[in-house]
């Protein structure tokens, strides 16, 4: 073939695969049936359908949900606020976006890193959220997480719990190597759960936000959830120690340290949240990426079984 | 011999680089656009749009680097066996334009993650060795030091303008990530359709006498071949990883992390721009001097990581010196090490000299981390330092006057 012969087969395969692109960018644009849209009574469920923020009927929690155009990658809502992780976006770096009742902006918090966990105190008070903060390159095995903790009443600001002071088994450590994700608030809206990962063990922690402290209480737990009556924890738990094998989640008693396995056998890779005293819920992903809100029993009996189709990030406002 | 009376290589400037040399640069430009577009957008992908965890994240990295070296050294066997180095190239780039195609239906699988990326590096494992052993079939000996610096200046800035073209796609679809891996994937096919065309194959003038495995052993034997291939071993020994110089850097500084990527930008268009002149250099002054020239500025950038100098100066300064130590060795040590190597073997041995670096680098970053954890960063980093002095200092005594 001739250099020019070379170069028109070169152009023509290159606009073809141009079109190509195109072709599969137009055709495969923002689709999927929405959930029915509707007005919902009585008391509510807050999720994230697609990314928007909404909210469905806890009655009917498969049935019509309202959508918002408040676009989170993770939120939760209790006592008349919501805290709303922005997305990041190839210009965007995301942040904290905290709304009120009415789903006003009321105060935003720039923050770097991608969107893991969000949670609001019951009374609306406190919220707290977890980002990864690593990921430029995908050979790089570790990780590190970011959490932070804001008081919407003061203001007061903590961008990372690695300022507070941490102990392990009453030795204070400041290792290295210690991660934070998965805040939980207890009802005065000044104590808290989280999960402080160091040395291969992932502790549970109880904080004190004035105290500005933070003590281990038990190994081997992740993403704690506090009972509405505060005498419980919902967590997941690494199979056999190890990530990797999956985690099961289980239900903590603070006071007796006994641990009930619940009746959901399958991996589960989120923050469970309370409904009640009685039942945990939590998002898991199919196969084919999609998210589905499902419940279990908070005492280790009955089935899981899916609340809200096609959503994740439960919470229970009210 | 004498040094003396070996006759200076025939060199005929720019003049000397032939067609094939920038063909092979335009299809690696147009690939590095394909795998950088990924590479930028994966972990956004991996986290963000599939939401997998943390733990998830390090399995599908795996332990696929020792099996692409394997790979990487039967590609350049399988070249030279079959004397058919571009179709072994060809096999390589086709094999990444698939595995961008395959991270649409790997969904959320980590197991089908993991494969489609070790079917991406496994191809770059397979085209490497081919690829450069056609650069230096396809240059007069004098002149591989060009050749070379604008192949991998080509190279860099597909590597630069990638991320920029992800950063678009994305941009222009509303966040599309299967929007960035169809485009990677066509225009992945478009650098294995340039390469098809425009590409020539060489194909030696020697009688079809197909190269045997004993032969490879024979190369072993050339004690010139060992040389080089332990200065490489002992070069990549001494490189810790851009990770861990970008770490120090934001670390000491206190750089936000949006400024990461930065840092790695400054650093490949510092590459781009001087990989060409450089490469000139080599072939007026020597490789040796300039390889040698590239790993005092690698040393030079650990010592300043670690000392006591500081501010935005540190970053421009560091940043620059290790875009001088990529620009003065890529490249360059491929055309050191290429006369060294006899025709029929050559893809061959180029395979075995770049095993033997990414071997040695696999061994620095897992000992520089675990120095990182005993005697802390500043220590570890001085020692990294040495390290490459004493490498520098061994590579000149092993390769001296066989350039």
């Amino acid at each position: 073939m001739r250099t020019r012969a070379k170069l028109l087969v070169t152009a023509a395969v290159a606009v073809l695969l141009g079109g190509v692109v195109v072709g599969h960018a137009v055709l495969s644009g923002p689709s999927g049936a929405a959930p029915a849209a509707g007005a919902v009574s009585g008391p509510r469920l807050v999720v994230l359908s697609n990314g928007l923020l909404s909210t469905v009927s806890r009655s009917d929690p498969a049935g019509p949900r309202e959508v918002t155009d408040q676009r989170c990658d993770r939120a939760y809502s209790a006592g008349g606020t919501t805290a709303c992780l922005r997305p990041v976006g190839a210009f965007g770096a995301g942040g904290l976006a905290v709304l009120d009742a009415s789903l006003r902006e009321v105060r935003t918090v720039p923050l770097t890193g991608f969107p893991n966990r969000a949670r609001v105190s019951a009374g609306g008070r406190m919220v707290a959220w977890t980002l990864f903060v690593d990921g430029h390159s995908y050979a790089a095995n570790g990780f590190s997480t970011s959490a932070g903790v804001l008081d919407t009443r003061t203001g007061a600001l903590v961008t990372s719990l690695e300022e507070f002071t941490s102990s392990v088994d009453g030795v204070v450590t400041a290792a290295a190597d210690r991660n934070f994700w998965g805040v939980t608030f207890a009802a005065d809206d000044n104590r808290f759960y989280a999960t402080m990962s160091t040395g291969g063990h992932r502790y549970l922690v109880e904080g004190d936000f004035a105290a500005r402290t933070l003590r281990s209480v038990a190994d081997g737990v992740e993403c704690p959830s506090l009972s509405p009556d505060g005498t419980r924890i919902a967590y997941k738990a690494a199979v056999g120690g190890d990530p990797r094998r999956g985690w099961r989640l289980s239900v903590r008693d603070l006071a007796t340290g006994a641990v009930t396995p619940l009746a959901e056998t399958r991996s589960v890779d989120d923050q469970p949240a309370w409904l009640d005293d009685r039942t945990v819920a939590y998002g898991l992903q199919r196969g084919d990426g999609v998210n589905d809100v499902w419940s279990v029993p908070a005492d280790g009996t009955g089935t899981p079984s899916v609340l809200v189709p096609e959503a994740n990030s439960p919470a229970a406002p009210d | 011999m004498y040094l003396s009376t070996i006759p200076r290589p025939r060199a005929l400037g720019w003049k000397g680089l032939s067609g094939n040399v920038f063909a092979l640069g335009a299809v690696s430009l147009v690939t590095d656009v394909s795998s950088e577009m990924v590479t930028a957008v994966l972990p956004l992908y991996l986290v963000v749009g599939l939401q997998l965890s943390p733990a998830a994240y390090g399995v599908i990295d795996g332990l696929h680097t020792g099996a692409t070296t394997l790979l990487r050294l039967v590609g350049g066997y399988l070249a030279d066996r079959t004397d058919r180095r571009k179709a072994v190239a060809a096999l390589g780039y086709g094999m990444s334009a698939v595995a961008k195609l395959g991270l649409l239906p790997a969904g959320t699988s980590t197991a089908a993650l993991g494969a489609v990326i070790t079917l991406d590096r496994a191809g770059k494992g397979l085209r490497t060795a081919p690829r450069d052993a056609l650069i230096t079939l396809s240059t007069p000996a004098g002149d591989l030091g060009r050749a070379f610096g604008a192949h991998r200046a080509m190279d860099g800035v597909g590597a630069f303008l990638g991320p920029l073209v992800a950063l678009a796609v994305l941009a222009a679809t509303g966040g599309s990530f299967d929007s960035v891996f169809v485009t990677s994937a066509c225009v992945a096919a478009l650098g294995v359709l340039v390469l098809v065309l425009f590409v020539r194959d060489h194909r030696s003038a020697l009688p079809a006498r197909p190269v045997r495995v004993s032969a490879v052993g024979g190369l072993w034997r050339d004690a010139g071949v060992r040389r080089v291939v332990l200065a490489a071993t002992l070069l990549g020994l001494a490189t810790v990883g851009d990770g861990f110089v970008y770490l120090l850097l934001q670390e000491r500084e206190g750089l936000a992390i949006g400024w990461f990527p930065l840092l790695a930008v400054g650093t490949s268009l510092v590459y781009l721009l001087l990989a060409a002149p450089l490469g000139a250099l080599a072939d007026r002054v020597g490789r040796l001097p300039v390889v040698l020239g590239g790993y005092a500025a690698l040393a030079a950038v650990y010592l300043l990581v670690a000392g006591p100098l500081g501010g935005w100066s540190l970053v421009v300064v560091v940043v620059a010196l290790y875009g001088v130590f990529y620009a003065a060795t890529d490249g360059v040590l491929m055309a050191l090490a290429g006369p060294l190597l006899p025709e029929r073997l050559r893809t061959t041995g180029i395979a075995v000299i770049q095993s033997g670096q990414a071997l040695g680098y696999l061994g620095s970053s897992v000992l520089f981390g675990l120095a990182w954890q005993a005697w802390g960063p500043g220590a570890a980093t001085r020692l990294a330092a040495a390290g490459a002095v004493l490498a520098l200092v061994a590579t000149f005594a092993l390769v001296r006057g066989r350039s």
